[in-house]
């Protein structure tokens, strides 16, 4: 089936989130949506499956316009998605959620859950994945949700498959078999449209590449383009791919982690015995798909989580069994992974925000009142140093775009007089040139003779950043290995399998 | 160092590492009750046997009624308390946690234990007490089925109380004037649809924070079913609140089994209706179409959008469906109970029946069990008040409360409520 989009235009009151995007995908074909964060892809595939109505243009297939007035008309249409985030419903087995919305039912709306069942297995082995149609989709493994959600969409008769940023969550090995089962879904003849911001990928399996910038179709790009080709059309000026620094100055041994358990409230164990040390003047990146403990780690270390075993020493100090504030207090700078959960409270003003974890005492607070004076000259101050695009200190936090809104992290927590800083995800969801500027800060900061901690699920990043890696598997350590570390040797580290040599 | 990349091999999915987190709270619970009824023993020490009667004086077979010695026999009981108490402890330091059928087993124990002694000296009708205690549940387990249906759907109804309000009044007054009990059964039906149309509005098509409008939904009840009782009900009592009542029928066979008989089969229609209503839905929630759209949209209303799944729609069905239900156990009020309505004459049972929502863990089976377990403390309150026990009656007229507190808070493990319980779904 052939997919035809023309001059969709999509607005969010003032902002225009598709300004006229015109795309065409053949059948047997995996075109590749290539954009930043926020550069409207997701946008355009909400229209294109019904869950958005466009306010011009239209979507073709196979020559006929179509109406969408909601997701079942798009499935209907034989339009198939797999979502970002997972469409499917933790508590029910494969085969529910699979039939969910088509079900086969008899006598007074029995389910024939026998019927879904086979339609499972059936699938399953034409493509040759491994899935349990009677398992709880929560106990399942994320590359595994995901193949649920394929098969999903399989099982409607779709043609046209989109993937919206299927990679996200995957390891490196899980991210080759799916492109190996997106090359073999494009021999069936479907339709495939491929959205997300990895420059790799998309070279690896794109047959075409679109990339979107601000809402706007700017180019095809063909295939063989270089990276730093498609990511300068992707940001729209020349990119520096890589982080400058110079060799690491070490001192003494400053953080110290030792034997670190932590255990959630219904017996989870998300990290278990950990050892780790960090030397002033180093940054340690910590590798690992989401979910391997890096959350319960950080939040460990700045005392957020209850059930902690172990020690964590900074300069000597233990952390463990401290209060928040104390951990505060002696030092320790948190860039929180989900900024807008834990990092800001999206409906206070930027100068507000940025002496959150400041507001007892001098110099910001006297005899419980706050001192508004010295509060907006520290916050014109910040604004300026940590180049954060607000139109003034009284805007809401929450107006600004994900990459400011990340800088007035940085700032507040950069600020201070800081002994350890711990960055969760500090790039996440933000545009090329804040990642640029982080990335900058994270170095300095480091340079001005700091242990650094930096958790991120990006491989580049690791990299770029990392003095030395330690890649994490089901909250124990696989390895500690140098930042030069071959990338297959770190992806294979990901999936919990050491290989020869590889542990410091 | 060399470093070099072993074939890709994918590690065999393993379960997540899983320690046991054992709570203190069941044996420091079960050594409170122990504790505080030795207690109650040694200071309310009076002798003289208990006798339980095990049969009606109308049974086909007759049971013997056992005879024991009240303090005696209580005594033991606790005794056997304290050891599952200490079993509890010695579970708990080991990190194991205390088995659910030693909760129950030690219930039993200080149940028995407590009758012996409140009733020395007399005699407890164990048939009518159980019985009593179903039929005292019937506006329970109808308003727990309105609250599972609603909150698996992911709208909180804390307006079940003024449902079953609702439906009383309309039960009454629809009964009364068409004279026929069946009649006020649709009426009550139908009083508890309104009230849920109201809710449904508020709470799914404007977004209002559901809690909020369930309470006031209630409060509006009260106020308009006291209104209409003052002004049109109580001076026309004998056309508008008289209504007929609903008759015990006994089921042949099944009704004249020892001590089970007459518990459930020697009931009302609306007792059988109730049973049928919990069978039903429990196989529908699971096993039908209707039950696997209704849970997706109350644990992931995105994902059933994205299936093509009317979230809204499907909301609003489950909430009229659930007002009915609520009505239908008002009726129970005045087609049962009291042939005729009063002011506020259920006296919270929608909270309770909340309560045996939480206690059973959203599911139709366990919350109709909580419920029935709400319904045996009122009618063991009654039994006692009536035989004369030594509690004073507002202590006991308390019970029910007090084990509703005790089972939501102490008893009930840790539970979770469907994902988007209480949330409006906005699209986009």
């Amino acid at each position: 089936m052939k997919l035809e989009l023309r001059n969709i235009t999509k607005r969010f009151g003032s902002l225009v989130a598709n300004d006229s995007i015109s795309l065409t995908v053949e059948p047997g074909e995996i075109h590749c949506l290539l954009g930043e964060n926020g550069a409207g892809k997701s946008t355009l595939m909400n229209v294109l499956y019904g869950l958005y109505q466009a306010d011009e243009g239209e979507i073709v297939l196979d020559g006929e316009v179509q109406r969408f007035s909601g997701p079942g008309d798009a499935m209907a249409a034989g339009i198939g998605m797999v979502h970002q985030h997972f469409m499917l419903i933790p508590v029910f087995t494969v085969a529910e959620n699979v039939m969910l919305g088509n079900e086969q039912t008899g006598f007074a709306g029995r389910l024939d859950l026998d019927a879904s069942r086979a339609r499972v297995r059936e699938i399953a082995d034409r493509f040759g994945f491994h899935v349990d149609p009677d398992r709880l989709v929560e106990d399942l493994p994320v590359g595994v949700q995901q193949r649920v959600e394929i098969i999903k969409a399989l099982s409607r008769d779709a043609e046209v498959l989109v993937f919206d940023e299927p990679t996200a969550v995957l390891t490196p090995s899980e991210t080759d078999e799916l492109m190996e089962i997106m090359r073999q879904l494009r021999s069936a003849g479907k339709a495939i449209v491929f959205i997300t911001h990895k420059l790799r990928e998309v070279r690896e399996v794109a047959d075409r590449i679109t990339v979107i910038r601000l809402g706007k179709v700017v180019g095809e790009a063909s295939p063989s383009a270089s990276n730093a080709e498609l990511a300068s059309m992707m940001v729209g000026r020349p990119v520096e791919l890589t982080v400058r620094k110079d060799a690491p100055k070490l001192g003494k041994e400053a953080l110290v982690v030792r034997d670190l358990t932590v255990i959630d409230d219904t017996g989870h164990v998300h990290v278990d015995g950990l050892s780790f040390e960090i030397r002033a003047g180093e940054v340690l990146c910590v590798a690992g798909v989401q979910g391997n403990g890096q959350t319960e780690l950080t939040e460990a270390l700045l005392g957020l989580q209850g059930r902690v075993r172990g020690s964590i020493t900074l300069d000597g100090k233990e952390l463990v069994g401290r209060t928040v504030r104390q951990i505060l207090d002696a030092g320790v700078g948190f860039i929180p992974e989900d900024r807008q959960v834990d990092g800001l409270v999206a409906g206070m003003s930027v100068a507000e925000n940025l002496m959150l974890d400041r507001s007892h005492g001098s110099p910001f607070t006297r005899r419980g009142s706050l001192q508004l004076k010295a509060r907006d000259e520290f916050a014109r101050r910040m604004v300026h140093e940590y180049d954060v695009r607000t139109p003034g200190i009284e805007t809401l936090v929450g107006k600004l775009s994900g990459g400011n809104q990340q800088k007035v992290v940085v700032a507040r927590e950069l600020s201070r007089d800081l002994r350890l800083l711990v960055a969760a995800q500090p790039t996440r969801g933000v545009d090329v040139g804040s990642i640029e500027f982080i990335h900058k800060q994270v170095v300095a900061t480091r340079d001005s003779g700091l242990p650094v901690l930096v958790v991120s699920t990006e491989l580049d990043e690791v990299v770029a950043l990392a003095d030395r890696i330690m890649v994490l598997y089901r909250g124990r350590v696989v390895g500690i290995v140098p930042a030069d570390t071959p990338r297959d040797v770190l992806g294979l580290m990901m999936t919990g399998e050491t290989p020869e040599g590889a542990v410091a | 160092m060399t470093i070099s990349a072993a074939p890709t091999t994918t590690p065999a999915e393993e379960a997540p590492t899983v320690v046991t987190v054992v709570s203190r709270k069941a044996p420091v619970v079960l050594s409170i009750f122990t504790v505080g009824l030795a207690l109650v023993l040694l200071l309310g020490s009076h002798d003289g046997d208990t006798t339980f009667r095990l049969s009606t004086r109308d049974d086909l077979f007759q049971l013997p009624a056992v005879t024991v010695p009240a303090m005696v026999t209580a005594w033991l009981l606790v005794v056997v308390m304290a050891a599952i108490a200490g079993w509890s402890w010695a579970l708990t330091l080991r990190e194991r946690p205390t088995p659910l059928w030693l909760v129950a087993l030690f219930t039993v124990a200080a149940l028995v234990s407590f009758l012996a002694w409140a009733a020395a000296g007399g005699t407890i009708p164990v048939v009518g007490l159980l019985g009593g205690a179903i039929a005292l549940a019937v506006p329970l387990v109808f308003g727990a089925m309105s609250g599972v249906i609603g909150e698996r759907a992911g709208v909180v109804n804390i307006a079940i109380d003024g449902q079953l309000l609702a439906g009383a009044f309309a039960a009454a007054l629809v009964g009364s004037m068409i004279g026929s009990t069946w009649a006020g059964l649709a009426g009550a039906a139908f009083a508890g649809l309104l009230v849920a149309v109201l809710l449904g509005v508020f709470a799914i098509s404007y977004h209002v924070d559901q809690v909020i409008v369930g309470v006031v939904l209630n409060v509006l009840v009260i106020g308009l079913t006291s209104f209409l009782f003052s002004q049109v009900l109580a001076p026309n009592a004998a056309e508008l609140n008289s209504p007929p009542r609903f008759k015990a029928i006994e089921i042949p066979l099944l009704g004249e089994i020892p001590v089970i008989g007459p518990v459930l089969f020697q009931q009302t229609a609306v007792v059988y209706l109730m049973y049928v209503a919990v069978a039903v839905i429990a196989w529908a929630l699971y096993r039908s179409r209707w039950g696997l759209r209704l849970r997706a949209v109350g644990e992931h209303p995105k994902a059933a959008d994205t299936v093509g799944i009317k979230v809204n729609r499907t909301r609003y069905r489950a909430v009229l469906l659930a007002g009915a239900i609520a009505g239908l156990g008002g009726a129970f009020y005045t087609l049962v109970s009291v042939p005729q309505f009063n002011r506020e004459m259920t006296g919270g049972a929608g909270y309770i029946a909340l309560a045996a929502v939480i206690f059973g863990k959203w599911d139709p089976i366990r919350a109709t069990l909580a419920a029935l377990l709400f319904g045996f403390a009122s009618t063991l309150q009654g039994v006692l008040s009536v035989i004369g026990s030594p509690v004073p009656s507002q202590f006991m007229l308390m019970l029910p409360y007090v084990v509703t507190v005790f089972a939501v808070a102490g008893l009930v493990g840790r539970s979770r409520p469907p994902a988007a319980d209480g949330v409006p779904y906005v699209k986009g």
